[in-house]
């Protein structure tokens, strides 16, 4: 019995090794890939490269106007994430707070449209902003961004706050506090652990997004990471060892935070999908 | 008095719902009402909406049968890859919530691919299956390697389906690592006692006791990978001759290239319903299997 149970073991870390392997081997390939000639990628793709050259990340660097498109998902993301969180909180708490049939009927329109796709919406969005001539305009993304992200942070919010005691408020308002001011130095501080797993998924969601920029951001300035490495591609089409630098100068930011965060990442992405 | 309170409660709702009451009824609640008007007018970006046509898109919609191929490839596309991811998936969170040195590291690197979006995930796997397996099968003599998946009509949603299933496995892993760590450890222990062992506890033990975890994941396989767009874009474009353009591609090419923007709303409100049926009923038949521990 003791003997089955070490084989068996040792089979599972075998098994698990290999598939491991198997599933970082895209990564590594970008990486030795990246630092070595077009050449020497076409002839042979696990070769390790014969001498560490940084050309390749260079030119992609420029090429994808690296810096600017950053700087767009950057501020795009963080504006559209803090507007997200702000107004969902807000409306979670009165939502819970205020038992008004109003109340329960907002909810209920918010849970219902989490089943609709962004591709349902897309069209008329589009021909809706674009005849209000909002079109090219990162401000209009961020607004729009907002708007998305509202019902799964309302639903996740609504769902903490129903289990916060109403006891503290109740004696902030004696003391003569206001609702806004309840709200943020009694209630927002006890949402902290969620609004990392709201934050969370939505920073992920928003980075990466690709559709929705595509169809608002039409000038090159105004470009965000996906979109610049999408317009690179097919500018550079065969000329593979910058297009793979390009690959790991854009994972590399949001890999850099997942290595740091790690824990909380993780934990954000199950909270979140398994309520 | 009373009067006064409801005034002060509906200043509060203004300062408190209104913001967020706002931007999602502009941005998605309106445009869904607009969206269901326009597939009944002969709206298109240049003239705007200008008639009303009854169901003539519908129709049209209806016998598009380019849509109704796509829509096929679409579904099986969506079958295989819910399937094998949650399969890999499972296997993935057996092995590391059994006793597993480095499960940390382990558990970082599957799930990797879900911090990265589908356009940069498609692009590393176009220069996969294009410059590093052909490579391979040219020099090993592998015949099925040596010419790219990506040109051949039959396997470039094959392709998808494995990048569908490299990204997704990690992800679906982490909700039945919850899953199994859910399963009471007296439960395990009473099947040990009856002398339940392996697979059979597998099948008998932790499978019905994770049903809820199989719902979670099927509802999020079946509905996301029905709306497939950007790893499908970056990495085969729906080439060759459209045998992997899925539903949403023709969707929107339909609207944004060939400017027919009501037939194409008509379409996306097709596959909205046939994605939402299909989601629902999934999660409501696997809820009679659900039992308590």
């Amino acid at each position: 019995m003791r003997k089955y149970a070490l084989i068996n073991s040792i089979f599972k870390h075998i098994f698990t090794y290999l598939l491991l392997i198997l599933f970082m081997l895209p990564f590594y390939l970008m990486i030795i890939n990246s630092f070595k000639t077009n050449q020497e990628f076409i002839t042979n793709p696990f070769s390790l490269p014969s001498s560490i050259s940084f050309h390749n990340y260079i030119r992609s660097f420029e090429a994808m106007d690296f810096v600017n498109a950053f700087t767009n998902s950057l501020i795009i993301t963080v504006i559209s994430v803090f507007l997200i969180l702000l107004t969902s909180a807000m409306a979670a708490y009165f939502l819970v707070r205020f038992k008004w049939v109003a109340s329960k009927v907002i909810f209920g329109i918010f849970i219902a449209s989490m089943i609709v796709p962004f591709q349902a919406v897309m069209i008329p969005l589009v021909s809706i902003y674009g005849r209000m001539e909002l079109l090219n305009n990162r401000w209009t993304l961020i607004f729009m961004y907002a708007g998305f992200g509202q019902a799964f942070a309302v639903f996740i919010f609504h769902g903490f706050v129903k289990n916060i005691p109403v006891e503290m408020e109740e004696a902030a308002t004696i003391d003569g506090c206001g609702r806004l001011r309840t709200f943020f130095k009694i209630v927002l501080p006890m949402l902290k652990p969620v609004i990392s797993t709201v934050m969370i998924l939505q920073v992920l969601w928003i980075w990466n997004d690709f559709l929705l920029p595509s169809l608002i951001l039409l000038s090159p300035a105004q470009r965000t990471l996906p979109l610049s490495l999408f317009t690179f591609f097919t500018a550079f089409s065969v000329d593979f060892s910058p297009l793979m630098a390009g690959i790991v100068l854009t994972i590399l930011p949001i890999l850099a935070v997942f290595l740091l965060l790690q824990k909380q990442i993780v934990d954000g992405v199950m909270q979140g999908a398994i309520k | 008095m009373k009067e006064k309170v409801r005034l002060r409660d509906i200043g509060s709702f203004s300062v408190f719902v209104l913001p967020s009451l706002f931007v999602f009824s502009a941005v998605l609640l309106a445009p869904m009402l607009y969206g269901v008007y326009l597939t009944f007018t002969d709206y298109n970006p240049i003239h705007g909406a200008s008639n009303f046509v009854g169901f003539q898109n519908y129709r049209e919609a209806l016998t598009d049968t380019v849509f109704f191929r796509q829509l096929g490839i679409t579904i099986r596309y969506v079958i295989f890859s819910t399937i094998l991811s949650n399969l890999v998936a499972f296997i993935l969170a057996y092995l590391l919530t059994s006793k597993i040195r480095l499960k940390g590291l382990a558990r970082t690197g599957f799930f990797t691919p879900n911090l990265i979006g589908g356009i940069v995930l498609g692009f590393i796997w176009r220069l996969i299956f294009s410059n590093v397996l052909t490579v391979l099968g040219q020099q090993f003599d592998i015949g099925i390697l040596s010419t790219s998946f990506l040109t051949h009509p039959d396997r470039a949603i094959h392709a998808l389906i494995i990048v569908t299933v490299w990204q997704y496995a990690g992800y679906l892993m982490i909700i039945y690592m919850a899953g199994f760590m859910s399963i009471p450890k007296d439960v395990q222990e009473a099947a040990s006692i009856d002398r339940a062992t392996g697979l059979r506890k597998v099948f008998s033990i932790t499978i019905p006791l994770m049903v809820p975890s199989f719902i979670i994941c099927l509802f999020i396989t079946i509905s996301r990978t029905f709306m497939t767009y950007d790893l499908n874009l970056s990495l085969t474009g729906g080439d060759p001759f459209g045998s992997s353009r899925l539903a949403t591609m023709h969707i929107f090419q339909m609207a944004f290239q060939g400017g027919r923007f009501a037939v194409g709303q008509a379409q996306a409100m097709i596959l909205f319903v046939v994605v939402a049926v299909i989601a629902v009923s999934q999660v409501l038949l696997a809820k009679r299997f659900e039992v308590e521990s």
